[in-house]
């Protein structure tokens, strides 16, 4: 009996399934839409909504007696930030962008040469095992490998232990901005040196003959061939690294010192004080903004032309 | 009802809640008489351990009432939790353990609602000055129950710092330059306004959470020169140990918790209250505004305030109960421990400690609006330490 219903339903959906198909085929346009409408409505719900609302909310203001939100137009929280007597944002803003392009600029310089040895020099094996090692503390959490730091920082850390040992004085490195930036550094390591290997990986080696065969020296071919052509991954990367370090709070808390709050930590206590979400939303607009700029440089650089 | 028209009718509401409090809450029309049966749930935000399983798994066992937690990291994420979801608890949390300096925020914001505290039968055993303090208690009206105290003490290590201080001056002068930690928290301004009290009696201050803009701008100033003999600001209690534990400070502003943790360690670390006195923080389980299950937060709060659940969050936590009666429970579970937590003091004890409360525009000494009110505070102390 079974069969039965399955016999008799069975051409009834065939029929259905070959003009839903054929429909299709007739309009392309409602395959496409039906294909991308989920993903893109999601991306404009999700991505650009939550944006859109930041950005709408940081113009309102809240009732310092109740914490509640008042829908009145004003930039007066934008005018609050950008006055040092009021709030220190600006020094803070300040802090946050020095510290990230110091670490973009660390990490580029550290990834270009181990993107090059990982592209173009080591063998196989050797490659699979750097590429372990460079993904090996992404296997990890982010937290474990902070408080590492602290502890290889720390006053009795390993830092100052070896220096002991070598007769040296001890470091005040922990808590502090350079603790920041070196601890930084390493944790947004791997999302440089994975877009620089793969820029560099992809340069056909017949240019570089080409370039030895007119004579040019190993510098002038680095500095003609290989380096703009490897900028769309060092930009790539650097947009991660940047934009990762500009965005954190946790970093500052864990290992800054007592002037080491950055923008993440600004919007963080005002969110959490009196719930002023219009002045944390107008703090959190901040980076939006600068990494608008930053991609607007990065494109008069010609960083997108390659892709 | 449109939004604004909400934001209207509360604030109108809450002004004549605080213009006629007595007519308003107090006269016993809202107020429970008797505690119903327990609803079966009970949501809490609460400081960790505060509802330890060592004394809330026999409370679930009574009551029937399953305890559901959020714990909070700071008194102002105790307060926004309290504020999500439209405020009150969201409809969601049932009570907060705040402290002094989130309870009067919660108060005047309504977020939370009067209790009947005759309903709390170890209520009438508390220490007088616990009873109705001014910061869980605003015009006779009772916001909450108190639930256990604790002094901010000056923590340091005794190999290192010699002699023996006796004044909070060693955290804010050069001896100990770069070995310096205080918490991160604006009401730490309060500590250098009971400082600069008594070291400088011309600036008139005479209660640390009353300051005028000329008493906040001066403590401001000290707690900016301090800044730079800062090796950090704690934001957490287990940061703080860590971070004497292994040298990097070595003296500091604490509390007895991480001092009994750091001895515990064998860390050469004692505490102590200076002669100034010590600012302390005393915490109410305060029941919240559209608590959904209140008879089981009634149960919760009589049955924490008893005597022996009094000393048994004591010696978890390290801290003080409010119920004196605890002190019998204390020593019987750890010898002298009644004594250790100052429970056996006089009264004359508690004036040395001046309690958490939120700062508010009306000070109690002088007539009008001349206090600053925490969000200058708060300002104030995102411009000391951004």
């Amino acid at each position: 009996m079974a069969v039965d219903v399955v016999r008799a339903a069975g051409p009834r959906t065939r029929r259905a399934r070959l003009r839903l198909s054929a429909t299709l085929w007739r309009h392309p346009w409602l395959k496409l839409s039906a294909l991308l409408t989920p993903p893109m409505g999601a991306f404009l719900i999700v991505y650009v909504g939550a944006l859109a609302v930041l950005f709408v909310s940081s113009f309102w203001t809240v009732d310092s007696f109740t914490g509640k939100l008042v829908h009145h137009w004003t930039v007066s929280n934008y005018r609050e930030l950008l006055s040092p007597s009021q709030t220190p944002f600006l020094r803070i803003a300040g802090r946050t962008i020095g510290i990230a392009a110091a670490v973009t600029l660390t990490d580029a310089l550290l990834a270009f040469p181990l993107g090059y040895f990982m592209a173009r020099i080591a063998g196989r094996r050797g490659r699979a095992a750097l590429f372990v090692m460079v993904l090996l503390p992404l296997w990890s959490s982010y937290l474990v490998r902070i408080y590492a730091w602290r502890t290889i920082l720390a006053h009795d850390g390993a830092i100052n232990w070896a220096l002991n040992g070598l007769g040296l004085h001890d470091q005040n490195i922990a808590y502090t901005n350079w603790a920041m930036w070196i601890v930084f550094s390493y944790v947004w390591l791997p999302f440089m040196v994975l877009p620089v290997y793969a820029a560099l990986e992809r340069i056909p080696d017949s240019y570089l003959e080409a370039s030895a065969d007119m004579g040019a020296s190993g510098l002038r071919t680095l500095r003609s061939i290989i380096l703009p052509l490897a900028l769309p991954g060092i930009v790539a990367g650097s947009i991660f690294t940047f934009s990762l370090t500009l965005g954190d709070y946790i970093t500052p808390e864990l290992v800054g010192g007592p002037s080491s709050s950055f923008i993440g930590n600004f919007v963080y206590s005002w969110i959490g004080i009196n719930a002023n979400i219009p002045l944390a939303s107008a703090a959190a607009a901040v980076p939006v903004l600068v990494m608008g700029v930053y991609l607007l440089i990065a494109r008069r650089l010609g960083a997108f032309e390659a892709f | 009802m449109s939004r604004i028209k909400r934001v209207h009718v509360l604030v109108a509401a809450l002004a004549a809640a605080l213009c006629v409090p007595a007519a308003g809450v107090g006269s016993g029309n809202g107020l429970p008489t008797k505690i119903g049966k327990g609803e079966g749930v009970l949501n809490v935000i609460e400081w960790a351990a505060y509802t330890d399983p060592s004394f809330a798994k026999p409370f679930t066992k009574q009551t029937g009432c399953v305890i559901h937690r959020k714990d909070a990291g700071s008194s102002n994420e105790m307060v926004a939790l309290m504020r999500s979801g439209g405020g009150g608890g969201g409809g969601q949390y049932d009570l907060v353990s705040a402290s002094g300096d989130a309870s009067l925020r919660l108060i005047y914001g309504g977020d939370v609602q009067p209790i009947n505290v005759n309903l709390i039968p170890s209520w009438k055993e508390f220490l007088p000055n616990f009873r109705s303090p001014a910061h869980n208690t605003v015009k006779g009206v009772h916001y909450g129950v108190s639930l256990q105290w604790g002094p901010n003490t000056l923590i340091y290590n005794t190999k290192l710092v010699k002699p023996a201080p006796t004044s909070w001056s060693a955290i804010y002068g050069k001896t100990y330059k770069g070995r310096i930690t205080v918490p991160n928290n604006p009401i730490q301004i309060a500590d250098a306004a009971l400082y600069l009290s008594k070291s400088q009696p011309s600036l008139g201050i005479k209660d640390p959470y009353e300051l005028t803009k000329p008493q906040l701008d001066a403590s401001v100033k000290l707690l900016k020169q301090q800044k730079p003999l800062l090796k950090r600001y704690w934001n957490s209690a287990t940061d703080e140990i860590s971070d004497f534990k292994n040298g990097d400070v070595v003296i500091g502003a604490g509390w007895p918790y991480q001092t009994l943790q750091l001895q515990a360690s064998k860390a050469p670390i004692a505490e102590t209250i200076p002669s100034e006195g010590a600012t302390g923080w005393a915490d109410t389980w305060m029941l919240a505004k559209r608590a959904p299950h209140p008879n089981c937060a009634y149960l919760w709060m009589r049955y924490v305030t008893t005597p022996q659940v009094e000393a048994k969050q004591a010696l978890v936590f390290g801290e003080t109960p409010v119920n004196p009666l605890a002190c019998t429970y204390m020593n019987k579970m750890q010898k002298g421990s009644c004594a250790a937590y100052h429970l056996n003091q006089p009264l004359s004890y508690y004036n040395t400690i001046h309690f958490w409360k939120t700062p508010v525009a009306t000070c109690g000494w002088q007539a009008g609006n001349g206090c600053m009110d925490y969000n200058a505070w708060q300002q104030a102390w995102t411009q000391i330490t951004g």
